[in-house]
């Protein structure tokens, strides 16, 4: 039964909207989080989460198990970091550059393997149902949360744990703040930022996994448009703070979430205008973010991009 | 200074000064890249054998659809001109130490904009509107890439994103627009603005089956190297790209430099979008963004950023794209096929970024040495 909500049914539609679309946006910047705290950049996550997209829901459909789904892309995402950050490694190499190839290199080949996978339907991850307490069907549709939305915000915490009280933690921010200071307490800064490198593709995998296992839910190869590259915007504005980028997440994911929220109460006009709100959103964000004089606040100091 | 290095070297076939070290100090930003390609379409042969495929037949194929006959090389050369003008909304930035990726945003508005004014100009004569249709497409090029520039000047937001976000936004405003204020009703399964009059048209060059945007295209990456090489304004440009602090010490206009090389790029990629809409396709609508600007990235980066050295290797990609549909028919190969080559020869290109400065035989000062 459709209940008449009125112009109430857009932020509805805004929330749930924000909890769908906001995922993968979380594990990717959680991903860019880890490894620009390490003092490496990585552009590539767009292309990360596309082939995670894509080998995710080809590995659930071929298993019959959407969380092997899961595995297998954070296993890919592993790989694709590991070889930005083993080519980053190389002297006189542009990680910017590198990311923007990995990013073509890894589109390329989730369109090449994912062709036989446009069709067969893989089955999707379970998700949890936080609106039973509502007799309102939308609101409670909005409320249905996915497991991976609750992974993440753990996941968020975590990390924001990790960097605060943990060795590991230290070790990371020390290498992204000084390579000297690094080398002369006896790290490795190369083989620590490769790792982090790593297991941030690991969390765009998963984010990939997200789109092509729950929402949107089926693999196409218009599933991302530009997410990965937005996140890694996001993590700019949260100031490379795990607990930000998950407020971050939600806001970007609201953006997203307006057109179609839009569409859902008839109006269609300019429909292709809203459907542009998260990367002027992101835009705007970057503007009003950045300076060109100061250092950003909480900004790793070997980190190229702020450089 | 050690009292060695004073005396003369010796003069001769080997000395560090003679014709050999010339073109041995020269070769280097030569070698490396075609080197870097070769190892690139190799590991891609390597890629392709993984999946039971043959790369001589693979290669001989490319050869085929993209430069084995004079209608292969018409359609290489068709496709040679957006990415032209697309690599150097590349190139010149990069010159300023700026990695600018969104060319495509500035591509499909050109295109837009010409689509859209075509139709009030077209009771011009085809000598006034063309020109005036080009200036259109290349004027809103060149707002959009200045903008990222300026932004990047100004307001110190890293461009690379805000390219990437721009061009996301741009296709966004296409959609918007085609489909909406600029649709032509005749259009039905898909939307675009209303085709083009005759006279509108841009045509072939006299004898080939190729648009005038080869020879735009040409000329335009002659003017660029003429820039940046031969004049104050390219040293200056080359000066701020190597180190801000000391351009702006020694007093340069590093903020006019910004802008207006980012702008000029945008402008050349604006003109390209006008071609695809005035040669090619006749009208405005979403077959502008089919990835030129991301091709033309590659394009620069395999040409270290040197215009002429543009020219070659635009053809080269230009023959790829040109044989993917031959290739995806007789191979049985996916259409991402020629995507996955440019992934592979792209990271290759950029691996070799490091093996500059490490062979001796393109530095002439260390010839002879132990």
């Amino acid at each position: 039964m459709e209940s008449d909500l009125g112009l109430w049914a857009i932020p509805i539609a805004m929330l749930g909207g924000a909890i769908r679309v906001s995922t993968p946006f979380l594990f990717v910047s959680l991903g860019e989080v880890l490894t620009e705290r390490s003092g490496r950049i990585n552009l590539g996550l767009e292309g990360t989460l596309v082939f995670g997209a894509m080998s995710g829901y080809a590995i659930a459909y071929l298993s019959g198990s959407a969380w092997a789904g899961v595995l297998a892309a954070a296993f890919a995402g592993s790989l694709f970091g590991l070889l930005h950050g083993l080519i980053c490694s190389l002297p006189r190499v542009n990680d910017i550059a590198i990311g923007i190839a990995m990013m073509l290199l890894g589109m390329g080949l989730a369109f090449f393997f994912g062709k036989p996978f446009i069709q067969p339907v893989a089955p999707d991850l379970p998700s949890i149902g936080f609106g039973w307490w509502s007799d309102i069907p939308q609101l409670e549709a909005a409320l249905r949360v996915n497991v991976l939305f609750l992974i993440g915000a753990a996941a968020a915490v975590a990390l924001w744990w990790m960097f605060r009280s943990t060795r590991v933690g230290l070790v990371i921010r020390v290498v992204g703040d000084s390579t000297d200071a690094a080398r002369a307490m006896g790290l490795r800064p190369a083989v620590i930022r490769t790792l982090a490198t790593a297991a941030g593709g690991a969390f765009a995998g998963v984010g990939g996994a997200y789109l092509s296992l729950f929402y949107p839910g089926s693999w196409s190869e218009g599933i991302s448009s530009g997410q990965g590259l937005m996140a890694v915007a996001l993590v700019i504005f949260a100031r490379w703070n795990p607990i930000a980028c998950f407020w971050a997440a939600i806001l970007f994911g609201a953006a997203g979430a307006l057109g179609p929220a839009l569409q859902s109460v008839g109006v269609s006009e300019g429909y292709y205008l809203f459907y542009a709100a998260p990367y002027v959103l992101t835009l705007g964000v970057l503007i009003a973010t950045s300076s060109p004089n100061r250092a950003m606040v909480g900004a790793p100091g070997e980190l190229s991009i702020t450089k | 200074m050690a009292i060695a290095d004073q005396t003369m070297p010796p003069r001769g076939l080997l000395s560090p000064d003679g014709w050999l070290a010339a073109i041995a100090r020269r070769s280097e930003a030569l070698v490396i890249p075609l080197g870097a390609l070769l190892v690139g379409l190799a590991a891609f042969g390597v890629f392709l054998l993984s999946q039971g495929k043959s790369p001589v037949d693979f290669y001989a194929l490319v050869y085929k659809a993209g430069f084995g006959t004079a209608f292969s090389w018409q359609n290489t050369l068709s496709r040679t001109a957006p990415l032209l003008l697309a690599a150097l909304c590349v190139a010149l930035p990069a010159r300023l130490g700026l990695v600018v990726i969104g060319g495509e945003g500035a591509i499909v508005l050109g295109g837009v904009a010409a689509g859209a004014l075509a139709g009030s100009l077209s009771g011009l004569p085809g000598a006034l509107a063309i020109p005036l249709m080009a200036l259109a497409g290349a004027a809103i090029g060149a707002v959009w890439i200045g903008t990222v520039g300026a932004l990047r000047h100004y307001r110190g937001v890293n461009e690379t994103i805000a390219s990437l976000l721009m061009a996301y936004i741009a296709i966004a405003l296409m959609n918007h627009l085609v489909e909406g204020p600029f649709r032509d009703p005749a259009s039905l399964n898909k939307p675009s603005t209303a085709p083009l009059a005759e006279h509108m048209r841009i045509g072939d060059i006299p004898g080939w089956n190729v648009h005038w945007g080869l020879v735009v295209g040409i000329v335009a990456c002659i003017l660029c190297w003429i820039l940046i090489e031969r004049t104050t304004w390219g040293f200056a440009a080359r000066i701020a790209g190597g180190n801000v602090r000391a351009a702006q010490v020694q007093g340069l206009p590093v903020g006019r430099l910004i802008v207006g090389f980012t702008a000029l790029g945008g402008a050349f990629a604006g003109l390209a979008g006008v071609f695809e809409v005035a040669a090619v396709h006749g009208t405005a609508n979403a077959s502008l963004a089919v990835g030129y600007g991301y091709t033309g990235i590659l394009i620069a980066f395999l040409a270290r950023h040197n215009p002429l050295a543009i020219i070659p290797v635009a053809v080269l990609l230009a023959g790829f794209e040109a044989s993917s549909g031959l290739v995806q028919r007789r191979m049985d190969l996916p259409d991402a096929t020629i995507l996955v080559l440019q992934g592979f020869v792209f990271v290759a290109i950029l691996v070799s970024d490091t093996l500059y400065g490490r062979f001796r035989m393109f530095a002439p000062e260390r010839w002879g040495r132990g």
